[in-house]
């Protein structure tokens, strides 16, 4: 024992030996709950049946190549979104802070629009914009469910992303916009080389999780028309009587989701590292 | 006068911060403001540069009254220069982006243009192989002489100094000091608020003593440390000089 610890301070050999405990606890405990659901759960009467219907490999084998085809088409629609929501989301937040007179009405309307979108569920607001507004009558291609699905996604997303730009353009402290302007620096010029750089830098992971979210929302366009994955899964339960694409579809988002929420996570420690 | 500030008033809700500040400073003179915490020093000088609006009263700088508040403050802020007690350098620029960036995007010069120059003034205050570190890689004796740089570059008429040494190390002092008495060499006009009694005494043209908003009592250094005539300054005094707090310069 001593020879083994020859090297290590008292403090080490103590946090070491607390840390082998704490890590044989930890798998103790861990083994009991797995052994626990893998003896019980196959004992509950309807298991045979929710194994045939959820978990039945020959249908993940039939339908994975279609469902991650379908997939595709959710990174599209999620990859033209994400620009337009960052672009809508910082002119808003911007424009929630103009004090120009004669910009009043568009800084009113940046109040409306986040208070609006940011109360509504985001599936009543596909729904309504992807239904409605191509029942104006328009001709194709401008009746086409992407265009208005897309347009649903942007304006729920970047009500959102305006207020969290916001959130970030107000926790620059005031000092640093005083040192701009005592430069002779203009308001505009102090807003787009002082204060946003330093915003965005601080608001990056809480917009990560923003696109996290909104990838997993583009699901709901399927409600409106486009056979994405979501949709291509209901298509494969009604044709082969099985709820295995779904679990295929959900085991496809969380192998791009859980790598974005875990980059999102380290990114948010790293910054509070970086402030203490 | 360089800079003639006429009856200034300032109150921030129903708190009377300043209460009729008349002074004048000659082209090339050194005023020092010293006084207790919250005798209206910063925000004094936060007023001339226009950061704060003023109540009441006229500045006149050059003969032009710059208070007019109907008047745009973003060409006069150009003549004056202000550092503060905290840097506030901007953390995502590196010293030299924090120097350019005003007179990039305020005189329209660019980069090239302005390089001899900006390299120059770096080099003057000790700061020539800081040019490329970001704020946090510098000591704040180091951050703050950027600051000043920073100031500078935009050739101001006046220079306004906040307590500029107040967050510095004891060791640190002394090199910021330093720029100052060599400003004054070139002969800059200055108005500083400070706590470093010692660097007054020494380098100043002259002393005004603040408290509750007016100026009580204000002369040559000699006098004011000397022979004040106010039995506020007397305490005042007494108390900064006998605890220490005005280390030499």
């Amino acid at each position: 024992m001593a020879q083994e610890q020859a090297g290590l301070t008292r403090r080490q050999a103590f946090e070491r030996r607390l840390r082998r405990r704490s890590m044989m606890i930890a798998a103790g405990s861990t083994g009991a709950v797995v052994l626990a659901m893998v003896l019980l759960i196959p004992r509950a009467p309807g298991w045979e049946r929710v194994k045939q219907s959820f978990f039945d490999w020959d249908v993940v084998v039939r339908t994975f190549p279609k469902l991650l085809n379908a997939f595709l088409l959710d990174v599209a629609i999620f990859a033209w979104s994400a620009p337009m929501i960052a672009a809508l989301g910082l002119a808003i937040a911007l424009a929630r802070d103009v004090r120009n007179p004669v910009l009043y009405p568009l800084r009113l309307f940046g109040a409306l629009y986040t208070d609006i979108f940011r109360g509504v569920p985001v599936v009543l607001v596909v729904y309504l914009v992807g239904f409605g507004i191509p029942g104006l009558g328009l001709s194709r291609p401008w009746n086409s469910p992407y265009i208005w699905g897309t347009v649903a996604l942007v304006l729920t997303y970047s009500a959102y992303v305006a207020e969290i730009f916001r959130s970030g353009i107000e926790s620059v402290h005031q000092s640093q916009r005083n040192a701009a302007l005592s430069l002779g620096l203009s308001g505009s010029d102090t807003m787009r080389y002082v204060v946003l750089p330093q915003a965005i830098r601080r608001v990056i992971p809480a917009q990560m999780n923003m696109l996290i979210a909104l990838q997993k929302d583009v699901a709901l366009l399927s409600f409106i028309g486009p056979v994405e994955i979501f949709r291509q899964a209901g298509v494969f339960k009604s044709l082969l009587a099985n709820f295995t694409p779904y679990v295929v579809a959900a085991a496809i988002f969380l192998v791009v989701t859980v790598p974005a929420t875990r980059l999102a996570d380290h990114l948010i420690a790293r910054q509070n590292r970086a402030r203490t | 006068m360089k800079l003639r500030l006429e009856n200034i008033q300032k109150s921030f809700g129903d708190t009377r911060v300043l209460d009729g500040i008349s002074l004048d400073v000659a082209e090339g003179e050194m005023v020092c403001l010293i006084g207790a915490s919250g005798s209206g020093k910063s925000t004094l000088l936060r007023c001339i540069n226009l950061l704060e609006p003023l109540d009441d009263g006229a500045i006149w700088l050059d003969g032009e009254d710059i208070a007019d508040p109907a008047l745009d403050p973003q060409p006069i802020r150009q003549r004056i220069g202000i550092v503060f007690q905290s840097f506030n350098l901007f953390p995502h620029m590196t010293a030299e982006d924090n120097v350019m960036l005003a007179p990039r995007r305020v005189r329209g010069l660019s980069r090239d243009a302005l390089r001899p120059q900006i390299t120059a003034l770096f080099d003057r205050f000790g700061l020539a192989d800081r040019m490329g570190h970001y704020p946090d890689q510098l000591s704040g004796g180091q951050q703050q002489r950027v600051a000043i740089v920073r100031a500078l570059a935009m050739q101001p008429e006046i220079m306004l100094f906040d307590e500029i040494t107040s967050a510095l190390d004891p060791e640190l002092v002394g090199e910021v000091l330093e720029v100052l008495k060599t400003l004054k060499q070139d002969g800059m006009t200055m108005v500083l608020a400070t706590h470093e009694m010692a660097f007054a005494r020494d380098v100043a043209d002259r002393v005004c003593f603040l408290d509750r908003g007016r100026i009580l009592e204000q002369g040559p250094p000699a006098q004011i440390f000397t022979t004040p005539t106010q039995a506020r300054t007397r305490d005042f005094l007494s108390r900064v000089l006998n605890t220490g707090q005005a280390p030499a310069a």
